[in-house]
């Protein structure tokens, strides 16, 4: 999911006239003084990490003065905290706390409705309140369409035994808080502790809002980067591919990164799955084998050939990975030719340097694995495909013994590709199909226009061109089956070439050259 | 018999033109699905799969006949208006395949829904399938699939990853076991139709004798099944499996998360709790076949 930082939450808040504390986000020792000095009394210094109990490892401290203020931020700014570094600091005055609250938004699968949580004590170890004095919390359903009504958030109040005047107050702060997390779409929205001060005015002393990973793109003000909840900061790679993500709808693409900084022979393996509950199984076939795993990647919901491209190059850009499987439920309803294709691309660019099983079961399986296994021979490393009735446990077998035996032809580096001469080219949703007419005068096979899953080429004079508008090609007509550029250089001269972008890599890849 | 979808449900497909909408139409058609129209706005008086395209559902509507279900093929930022079109139309049944729908989409959606009457599967669902009679969405992929890999019989199976789905179906099929009505209840947090749902369905179709179900780590769906069976409202033979053993823990959406769950959510929890009302619960995905044919032989006997 998709965290704020406490600041960017309690910007939210303030929106929606829930105090908060004076103060503002520093990302130097030099800005925190001056903020200190604005505030011109005792202030908190707050490290802005996505982690629980910042207070146990230093990063919330107390500053006397702005000179304080400066000195702890530069003990905080830079630090490590479970794996995230600090580069911000958030400045506020210090509340002279009286009594602490809890309250919350979440997101109920049972009631399918969101619920607000009160709690008349608030602070660390709000769960085992909840647990030991149900007394002290107390819930409320909220009707999507209506919303929180007023009366609503002051009974949800009431029944935990507040009174008078603190009454109207917090259930008035209660349904802002709510109004913030509907807008925002929140997954959840906590407001802990709930502070009110000696001089009787409430603020939300601390904040942890989530936003929906689906809603994200509702919010671009929001600034999220990525939207997906990890413990740690997305590595350059995991940018690169969330960009691929955001970008073309068509089937899922996830990919998270598992490990960092290992080299060939440490038992790292580029996983590539499809679907969830397949995913897990197969990846505890490589785990029982005492492989590790680089990469969780998900690549369905009938994806197009150019995502599953797009994710094999990318998870083949970990230059430490000792194999490369795919596997996911075994019996899948997308048609499984495509991911086969696309992997074929990806092996072939990269030149695949260490064995691959391949395991594409379901829909289409034989075409799939005759696709996979017409490629073997052209590529370096051993690859082997298989379908529905060959489990992920024999699979990943397989791959174990290909990495034993440690076999690698030893194959010519391809010629690189010639200098088009006549081009014919036209975009696809998310690349550019190139066809070198000088070449396809050559080609008796027009295997590019049988093959052409939504038949949208035709021949003119011989020479394959589109038979639909550029317009509609580009918009989704084209649906990057790859079978011009695959087929064609199976089957045909190698006159068809699609070019797939993917931001980033590149420079990525020079970068890893250069270290 | 069968459970949410047979031949003769009328079915309306929203989205129609589109990339999927258009391949998952020509496998419904081939399967034996009544599709009787489509929606898609703008595209109205065009035809696909011989199939006539409409402007809105309630031309649909008026124009094909009543429509009993409807199945979205819709970009996931436009399920929302889509399904609410749908619901106010007066279908009774919608499945939404997307994902990445909005929670709070989906909110609105249930809200409509309840309100309504009508209930929905997904979001984020490969659909339903009847052997041999239909199927709504994408299980099988195309038809000639879908028929080589299941058949009717006695087990109503239910799933929470797609892709298992057919895999339980089609390896119980390998052992000759077949199914009434084949469900994946969508991946996302909130689905219309979760377990406890459909197991209750299964409870009222007379020809399921047995129920499959793949579990998996969150939500409290699995805990609610063996809620249903300790009160007695879910009587029939359970054969579960649980994912997610490996994985470190569900993901948890902050304190607030955790008093809402109540320690709900977890592997252990989940089998345990299955396990103490009765439930058959299998350690090792490749034992469902294995249990499920002792579970049915049981019942003959």
């Amino acid at each position: 999911m998709a965290r704020l930082h406490e600041y960017q939450g309690k910007e939210l808040l303030k929106k929606r006239k829930v105090p908060v504390p004076k103060g503002s986000v520093a990302s130097s020792p030099d800005e925190a003084r001056r903020i200190a000095e604005e505030i011109g009394d005792e202030v908190m210094v707050k490290a802005q990490v996505w982690v629980t109990g910042r207070a146990g490892m230093g990063g919330i401290k107390r500053a006397a003065n702005p000179e304080e203020a400066e000195a702890i931020a530069q003990q905080m700014l830079g630090m490590a905290a479970k794996g995230f570094v600090v580069e911000q600091v958030l400045v506020e005055e210090r509340l002279d706390i009286e009594r602490e609250f809890y309250a919350g938004v979440i997101i109920d699968d049972r009631a399918r409705a969101p619920v607000v949580i009160f709690s008349s004590t608030g602070g660390t170890g709000i769960e085992e309140i909840a647990r030991e004095h149900p007394d002290k919390v107390a819930r409320v359903e909220v009707d999507i369409v209506e919303g929180l009504q007023d009366y609503q958030a002051r009974d949800l109040v009431r029944r935990v035994g507040i009174h008078g005047r603190l009454l109207r107050d917090l259930g008035g702060l209660v349904k802002n808080l709510y109004d913030v997390a509907r807008t925002f779409e929140a997954r959840a929205a906590e407001i802990n502790p709930l502070v009110v001060t000696r001089d009787g005015k409430l603020y939300a002393a601390d904040c942890r809002i989530t936003v929906d990973d689906y809603a994200v793109f509702r919010h671009p003000d929001l600034g999220i980067e990525i939207a997906r909840e990890f413990d740690r900061p997305p590595t350059e790679l995991e940018k690169i591919a969330y960009q691929v993500e955001a970008e073309d709808y068509r089937g899922t693409f996830y990919f998270i990164q598992m490990a960092d900084d290992f080299g060939r022979g440490e038992g790292y393996i580029g996983f590539h799955g499809a679907g969830g509950g397949g995913s897990m199984m197969s990846m505890d076939a490589l785990l029982s084998r005492d492989y590790k795993l680089a990469t969780y990647v998900d690549t369905s919901g009938n994806p197009p050939a150019s995502k599953v491209y797009r994710a094999a190059r990318i998870v083949l850009s970990l230059p430490g990975i000792d194999g490369y499987f795919a596997s996911g439920s075994g019996v899948a309803s997308q048609e499984q030719f495509h991911s086969a294709r696309g992997f074929v691309k990806a092996f072939l660019e990269q030149r695949l340097s260490v064995p691959a099983v391949i395991r594409l079961g379901g829909n289409m399986e034989e075409k799939a694995i005759e696709i996979l296994e017409r490629a073997a021979p052209e590529i370096p490393a051993p690859l082997e495909a298989y379908g529905k009735d060959d489990t992920a446990d024999f699979c990943a077998e397989r791959l174990d013994n290909l990495i034993k035996e440690g076999k690698i032809k030893d194959l010519p580096m391809p010629a690189p590709r010639p200098e088009t001469r006549e081009p014919y080219t036209f975009e696809s949703p998310t690349g550019t199909v190139t066809y070198d007419h000088a070449i396809c005068d050559t080609c008796e096979s027009k295997v590019c226009v049988e093959t052409c899953v939504r038949q949208i080429l035709k021949l003119e004079d011989g020479r394959p061109m589109l038979d639909i508008s550029r317009e509609d090609a580009k918009r989704g007509r084209c649906i990057e089956c790859l079978a011009c550029e695959v087929e064609c250089q199976f089957e045909g001269k190698g006159g068809g070439f699609v070019d797939l972008p993917i931001p980033g890599l590149g420079e990525y890849r020079k970068s890893l050259v250069k270290h | 018999m069968s459970i949410l979808i047979d031949e003769q449900k009328r079915v309306l497909v929203q989205g129609i033109t589109g990339r999927e909408g258009r391949a998952r139409t020509v496998l419904m058609k081939e399967y034996g699905t009544s599709v009787v129209a489509g929606c898609t706005p703008g595209r109205g008086g065009e035809e696909v799969e011989g199939i006539p395209v409409f402007d809105t559902v309630l031309e649909a509507w008026e124009e094909a006949g009543p429509l009993g279900v409807s199945v979205l093929f819709i970009p996931a930022p436009l399920v929302k208006s889509a399904a609410l079109e749908a619901i106010d139309a007066g279908v009774k049944l919608l499945v939404i395949i997307p994902d990445r729908v909005p929670i709070y989409d989906v909110l609105v959606i249930a809200k409509a829904a309840q309100e309504a009457g009508a209930r929905f599967v997904g979001p984020n669902t490969l659909g339903v399938l009847s052997p041999d009679k239909a199927v709504l969405g994408m299980i099988g992929g195309r038809a000639a699939s879908a028929r080589s890999w299941f058949f009717p019989g006695p087990v109503g199976v239910t799933s929470r990853s797609g892709g298992i789905t057919s895999a339980m179906a089609y390896y119980l099929a390998q052992e000759g076991i077949g199914a009434t009505t084949l469900i994946h209840v969508g991946g996302d947090a909130v689905v219309g139709l979760p377990h406890p749902e459909v197991v209750k369905l299964f409870e009222a179709d007379p020809d399921t004798k047995a129920v499959v179900m793949f579990g998996e780590i969150g939500t409290s769906q699995e805990e609610q099944v063996a809620d249903l069976i300790e009160a007695g409202q879910f009587t029939k033979p359970l054969v579960a499996f649980i994912g997610g053993k490996a994985a470190k823990s569900g993901t948890r959406f902050s304190h607030a998360g955790a008093i809402i769950e109540g320690g709900r959510g977890t592997h252990e929890g989940k089998v345990q709790r299955l396990r103490e009302v009765g439930a058959v619960v299998v350690d090792s995905f490749g034992d469902i076949p294995k249990a499920t044919k002792e579970v049915l032989q049981k019942l003959d006997s």
